[in-house]
């Protein structure tokens, strides 16, 4: 008798995908000036919709309306605003299977995470701050916490939803209103979520959506009428909106890239372990900034953990994103595919030795199979650079320093993961490393009630918790 | 009655705990505010500037690992010794202002010690947290020092502004180089004088003296500093071109006149660690 | 059979028999096995518990659990009339359909096998006789095995055996290694099964140094529970006695079975422990001989959810057998 799973898509029929979609701006849909650009399904490289590209008009247009609302929305009791956002909150509970379906058509990521990750979290984002709105006082940031103005926030496509509301809800509480670009590549939820908006009944101007690509987010952050700079993405536009926001007033937090260490050592609880390594580098496709993109693993029990490894990413399921049973979805865009690959090949040239999980690949869409090099060195590009895919980079250590400071051997400090039995192990260890992320234990765990964020070339300020406020609240002596 | 010429002491910068003069042998002349002269005061030279740098990182993992008690008592003793010498801080800082605002300004600075000694072992209870998440895991968030943070002090401030700017920084375990005012430096080399002698590990506080505009560029342009306090640089096209160098590696920046000061401050130079570990058996 | 998803894992043959003489040996070996991490453990099986089971394969899934049942019964007012009613059931699960596979075996007190055995006549299904005073396993060694050779020579083609809980919590692991061994060998040709009884070890590392203690003496199959101690078995426990399998595979080449047992009720937990079974340990693994549910009332669950693929319409307890 055989037991093969069956194909188990998610219908699509939960969601409508409309064939054009326009900027969201005063609490209206309205069109764009700079005319439209396509967006697609990068599992089948399907055309989804048409998206208007956002102009410095449009740009400003939003800033306009957020600059009027925030009179109002600044104004209103907290307790006001938290209701607004405890509404959105249940809103995205009830639509969210058409959530979770739109999200994976737009941006690749399966199913059982968008359903089951993404948007539980989204909403928990949405509850937990909306808690916060009128208990500013109380959170450590002094006497009388005030909003800062109209944030601009631009973020990535790799969590399009999550990192909507990651930006949107806490900016909202402290009494901010926002002008948000999404990614180029994964523009419709966040359109949807504008819907979420209107449905809500908030005040117009609250949340403003502009589409584009990487110019109109320049033109958000450097537009003269916002208060507040929130991106999350690349280290390398991160260094730019650094560059472009000196000499100004306004206040900037950034999220950008990472090549955590994920540390296993010898007396490492081993099945749950080679879990963490694998939801650590293949979750969502690696497309994580804080994924444990480099295995740093102790000699002493290599050759045993890398057979379970390999063991284990042969099961990982490739394919149709929508279906229920999809473990590793599409890369989200040609580009990004390109890039993968190109460090890929760094690799091999490098001198690693490259394995590859025995799946086969669709032939339409971006795909890239798990992979797994071994015999890298602190010197090769695959342990340096952040590759953004589904490429685990092994390296080992003989002794708990040496894990130390091979861990911490990185311009990047995001995150880093730890895998030992030993308790004062654990804390020593996690004390030492420079990353503002510590998984023990565990990895790529998010939660509303704790901060993330980076040290050094990471980024700076935190989101999520109480620490997810400051960076929207003026902060006095 | 026998005169005996006065033994003037030779200003010289404060770098590892040791006192060099500048690599490159200049020196500058300091002026009260009649234009009299006071001293020569070393010229700080880039170089100068990036042994101080390595002198900080050097001392940045002790010291950010030392409890937080032993920061806190080393803070203390620096105020114990700025105590015993408040006549000859009185007495510099006169050099720009009157004597009873020099008083007030150096009782406030000594005042300034202790207040931040008593905060070392209270910032994690008040900036940290334990995150109740949704999950059957222990979850924490604590602050971490920052690492090496440069700061170009105020000239109208002299040892005030320059105790807020290092004591805002150590207190949580980061270390620093600070560039004093060129104009009124020479309370930044009494309290060099002060730190050495006060059980704070050498390399924790450095202090230049020397031009901001000349070091400065190459301390923001520094991939080995993590934050840079840009209080003192009243020239705001060079603090713009300093917070645009600064971005190189992403340095946390505190911009000229954003008057921040105690916990807002420290808060700058604090990074916010959060672990994760698992609960059951 | 597709070898897609296969990941068996080859036998690396690299395993140092562990010295099984003293007790401090023992406890040495078991301590210095791999600790399990509860949180992980379970996000693990409650991830793969996620699969959709669908259409073809739920069909193939149903058959294959049907045919890895125990089906059992264990109560002190079992009687004759009871168990012949039970293996009634085995050889023939659903009376209107008989395509519906046999059950594995059935599972009875040891009072009973010679009546399951008659009852059962040539039909290719195993009796299986708890054994070792069973469920408590508080007995001496002598009646434990007494009880066994009782059932043995009664003609029970498998063995369930209960391993020595009070033992182990007074870290006498050689005791409960040798009672094993000992008991294995009154078992002759019967297949062992050695019940850890999960629910009394408490911790996922004494319940996978416990499969690892069983293994090395003998057990045939490892068995999560008695089904009278509550919890019984779980995805968790299952997936981890499953690594411990795969490892002891792994590491000496010998082949173990896996037998979850207590609470298992729904199709839709069945396919979850073949889910469990094909992803840790590969197809090789999916097999009754491999790979049994020690249950009761699953088998009707199972013949129900079988009839709605078939009619397409939900079925009703009314058409299925009470026995």
């Amino acid at each position: 008798m055989t037991f093969e799973y069956a194909d188990a898509p998610e219908s699509t029929s939960v969601v409508t995908v409309k064939s054009n979609y326009r900027h969201f701006i005063n609490g209206e849909f309205s069109a764009g000036t700079a005319g439209e650009f396509a967006t697609i399904n990068p599992a089948t490289e399907e055309h989804l919709a048409h998206v208007a590209q956002g102009s410095t008009q449009d740009v400003d247009r939003a800033v306009s309306a957020a600059r009027e609302a925030f009179t109002k929305w600044s104004a209103m009791s907290g307790s006001e605003r938290g209701k607004y956002l405890f509404r959105i909150a249940r809103i995205i509970q009830e639509r969210s299977r058409e959530l979770a379906v739109l999200e994976t058509l737009n941006n690749g990521k399966p199913i059982r995470e968008t359903r089951d990750v993404d948007i539980p979290l989204v909403a928990a984002h949405f509850f937990h701050y909306a808690g916060w709105a009128d208990k500013l006082e109380y959170a450590g940031m002094g006497p009388n916490p005030a909003p800062l103005g109209v944030a601009g926030q631009v973020i990535p496509w790799n969590f399009p939803l999550l990192m909507l509301s990651w930006k949107i809800a806490p900016a909202l509480a402290a009494g901010n209103t926002v002008v948000l670009k999404p990614a180029e590549t994964t523009p419709l939820t966040a359109l949807l979520f504008a819907e979420i908006c209107q449905q809500a009944d908030l005040p117009p101007g609250v949340v403003n959506i502009v589409t584009g690509d990487g110019s109109t987010g320049k033109a958000l952050i450097e537009h003269s009428g916002i208060d507040k700079v929130a991106f999350t993405g690349s280290t390398e536009v991160g260094r730019q909106i650094a560059q472009a926001v000196a000499g100004t007033h306004k206040k900037v937090t950034l999220e950008l890239g990472g090549k955590a260490a994920n540390i296993v050592f010898d007396d490492a609880p081993v099945d749950q372990a080679i879990e963490g390594v694998v939801n650590g580098i293949f979750f969502n496709q690696g497309h994580v900034c804080c994924a444990g993109s480099r295995l740093l693993v102790q000699e002493s029990m290599y050759d045993n953990f890398m057979e379970l490894l390999y063991a284990r990413v042969n099961t990982l399921r490739l394919g149709n994103p929508l279906d229920k049973n999809t473990d590793i979805g599409a890369i989200n865009s040609a580009a990004q595919l390109a890039k993968i690959k190109e460090l890929s090949i760094a690799g091999d040239e490098d001198g690693a030795t490259r394995w590859t999980a025995t799946c086969e690949l669709p032939a339409k869409g971006f795909w890239f199979a798990p992979t797994i090099f071994t015999e890298v060195s602190q010197s090769h590009r695959i342990a340096r650079e952040e590759i953004f895919g589904p490429v685990l980079s092994v390296m080992t250590f003989r002794t708990p320093d040496e894990a130390i400071e091979k861990a911490n051997n990185s311009p990047f400090g995001l995150s880093a993961g730890i895998w030992t039995e030993k308790g004062s192990r654990i804390l020593q260890v996690a004390s030492s490393l420079r990353a503002g992320v510590v998984w023990a234990n565990t990895f790529n765990k998010f939660d509303p009630t704790s901060p993330f964020g980076g040290y050094k070339e990471s980024g700076y300020g935190r989101e999520g918790g109480r620490h997810g406020l400051e960076p929207y609240l003026k902060v006095g002596a | 009655m026998s005169e005996s010429l006065d033994v003037n002491r030779t200003a010289k910068l404060f770098i590892g705990g040791k006192f060099p003069r500048s690599e490159s042998a200049r020196s500058f002349e300091v002026h009260d505010q009649e234009g009299n002269f006071l001293a020569n005061a070393s010229l700080a030279s880039r170089k100068d500037g990036r042994d101080a740098v390595v002198a900080a990182r050097s001392a940045f993992s002790a010291w950010s690992s030392a409890t937080a008690y032993n920061r806190g008592q080393v803070m203390y003793r620096v105020a114990e010794i700025m105590q015993g010498r408040r006549d000859q801080f009185i007495a510099e800082v006169s050099a720009w202002s009157s004597i009873e605002e020099a008083t007030i300004e150096v009782d406030a600075a000594i005042n300034r010690w202790v207040w931040y000694a008593g905060w070392t072992d209270k910032l994690s209870m008040v900036t940290g947290s334990n995150n109740p998440v949704a999950e059957p895991f222990f979850n924490f968030s604590i602050p971490e020092p920052t690492g090496v943070v440069a700061g170009f002090a105020l000239s109208d401030s002299p040892l005030l502004g320059l105790v807020e700017m290092i004591a805002a920084a150590i207190v949580s375990g980061n270390t620093v180089v600070v560039v004093a005012s060129d104009r009124t430096p020479l309370p930044a080399v009494s309290l060099a004088e002060v730190i050495a002698t006060s059980d704070v590990p050498g390399g924790v506080v450095n202090i230049l003296t020397g031009y901001a505009k000349e070091i400065a560029p190459w301390l923001a342009s520094h991939m080995d500093v993590n934050g840079i306090d840009l209080s003192g640089i009243g020239d705001s096209e060079l603090a713009v071109e300093l917070e645009r160098s600064s971005a190189q590696n992403l340095k946390r920046v505190l911009r000229p006149n954003t008057h921040l000061d105690g916990l807002s401050r420290v808060k700058m130079w604090l990074e916010t660690k959060t672990v994760w570990h698992p609960r059951g058996y | 059979m597709s070898t897609s998803h296969n990941n068996d894992t080859s036998v690396s043959g690299t395993f140092e028999v562990p010295d099984l003489t003293s007790n401090a040996a023992m406890t040495k070996f078991l301590f210095g096995l791999p600790g399990v991490d509860k949180v992980g453990l379970e996000e693990r099986a409650a991830s793969l518990g996620t699969r959709s089971i669908k259409n073809s394969a739920k069909a193939e899934g149903i058959d294959l659990a049907i045919s890895m049942i125990d089906l059992t019964t264990l109560e002190g007012m079992d009687t004759r009339g009871k168990v012949r009613s039970l293996c009634a059931k085995a050889c023939r699960p659903d009376p209107m359909d008989a395509t519906v596979p046999q059950v594995a075996a059935v599972c009875v007190y040891g009072d009973m096998v010679g009546h399951a055995k008659e009852a059962l006549g040539n039909a290719p299904i195993n009796v299986a006789a708890v054994a070792t005073a069973f469920p408590s396993g508080r007995a001496s060694r002598r009646v434990k095995l007494m009880d066994v050779q009782d059932a043995v020579s009664l003609g029970a083609d498998e063995i369930d055996m209960v391993i020595d809980r009070g033992a182990w919590h007074e870290g006498r692991y050689l005791d409960v290694f040798e009672e094993i061994v000992a008991v294995k060998e009154v078992c002759g040709d019967a297949h062992l099964k050695v019940i850890l009884e999960t629910g009394e070890l408490k911790t996922y590392d004494n319940v996978r140094r416990a499969s690892w203690l069983a293994m090395l003496a003998g057990a045939d199959f490892i068995k999560t529970s008695t089904g009278k101690i509550a919890p019984a078995a779980t995805p968790a426990v299952t997936l981890l006695m499953l690594q411990a399998v795969r490892d002891f595979h792994r590491q000496t080449g010998t082949v173990i079975g896996m037998k979850p047992a207590g609470g298992i009720r729904t199709t839709k937990d069945a396919m979850k422990y073949l889910v469990l079974v094909k992803e840790t340990l590969g197809d090789r693994w999916l097999t009754p001989d491999l790979f049994r549910f020690g249950a009761s009332s699953l088998l009707n669950d199972l013949l129900m959810q079988r009839q709605k693929l078939s009619t397409g319409a939900y079925s009703g307890p009314d058409y299925v057998t009470v026995d």
